[in-house]
């Protein structure tokens, strides 16, 4: 819980806050002093999907049977209907209807 | 479709290209507005007050950042918890040094005291509106400012409904709350997809994550897994 330690929450906060304001500025500045040579960019491209990836994965492998069939109805409504709205919203009924089953 | 940019084409930041900015991102707001609420909702399982939770929102204004930081939040804050989430935060945001780059030639010559403030509303929607814009022969960078404000106020705003939902509800998994992050998190690895042959660090960063998280427990988990997938990216196909 959060609120147990609210002066490490704020200075968690505006540690984040410094280093996401840095991560916006840094492309533009650096561009002219840098070179993004074909395989740094591969990587930078590569990084928002390992990192999802990897929040999810130990998510799925924990969460046992209900959490595996909420995660394929999501799956499964985003790629039939690439929405991502209805894709979590399916994939929460599905864990709520596993709840009340008792999954 | 018009002539290449010169030094004249400078300067501006008309209210005229900030509206145009602020219309073009409208179709991205139903979205975000899903997103943010389900952010509020989180944040209120996971004890934050409103406060706080719009105070995140408000200076973060990283969606993702936002949700894997929550998700990943320690019991207790040590300084090496503090240590471990903004190395996350700085991980999960890197891609933004691509998009930074990608905006030299629409900021690039304007002065350093606007363009760096406005910096601070970038996000990827606007971003990618302002490419179209900018080869579609649109100079003022206003138009950027106009896109990421819209959102910004939109992310703001709409974590106060999700917050008072979160709060009100009894048992998260009766409701399935507790899964809305991970079926986020499923929902944009399918957009993200590329087929097998591009999407190594997908792979990689799964298979890693959910290898450390058996053997070591704690938030490592993602560090690891995301650095690995980062580097396996390398070996992706164009």
């Amino acid at each position: 819980m959060i609120e147990k330690d609210a002066f490490g929450f704020f200075v968690t906060l505006g540690l984040m806050a410094i280093v996401v304001y840095v991560t916006r500025i840094a492309g533009y500045w650096l561009i002219g002093r840098l070179v993004i040579g074909p395989r740094l960019r591969r990587m930078l491209d590569a990084l928002p999907g390992a990192i999802i990836a990897a929040t999810v994965a130990p998510a799925l492998v924990q969460g046992g049977l209900r959490a595996a069939l909420a995660m394929a109805a999501t799956a499964g409504v985003m790629i039939v209907i690439r929405k991502d709205f209805f894709a979590v919203l399916a994939g929460v009924a599905v864990a709520a209807a596993a709840f009340a089953w008792g999954l | 479709m018009t002539s290449p940019p010169t030094a004249s084409d400078h300067a501006r930041w008309t209210f005229a290209a900030f509206r145009h900015g602020a219309i073009d991102i409208l179709p991205f707001v139903p979205g975000l507005a899903g997103f943010a609420m389900a952010y509020g909702t989180v944040a209120a399982r996971k004890g934050m007050t409103l406060f706080e939770t719009l105070l995140m929102s408000g200076t973060i204004f990283a969606g993702v950042v936002q949700m894997v930081v929550l998700d990943s939040w320690p019991e207790t804050l040590t300084a090496g918890a503090i240590v471990g989430i903004v190395a996350l935060t700085a991980l999960v945001n890197a891609r933004y040094i691509m998009i930074g780059a990608t905006l030299r030639p629409l900021l690039g010559g304007q002065q350093p005291g606007r363009v760096y403030p406005a910096l601070f509303f970038l996000v990827e929607p606007p971003w990618l509106m302002s490419l179209r814009y900018y080869s579609n022969g649109g100079r003022d960078p206003a138009y950027l400012l106009g896109g990421g404000m819209t959102l910004y106020v939109v992310w703001v705003t709409t974590a106060i409904p999700g917050f008072l939902a979160g709060a009100a509800v009894g048992n998260p998994k009766a409701f399935g709350i507790d899964l809305i992050v991970p079926a986020f998190f499923v929902a944009m690895t399918v957009s993200l997809w590329r087929g097998p042959r591009r999407s190594w660090g997908l792979v990689v960063g799964a298979l890693v994550a959910a290898l450390t998280e058996y053997l070591f427990g704690g938030l490592w988990y993602l560090i690891v897994g995301a650095v690995a997938g980062c580097i396996a990216g390398v070996f992706n196909d164009d």
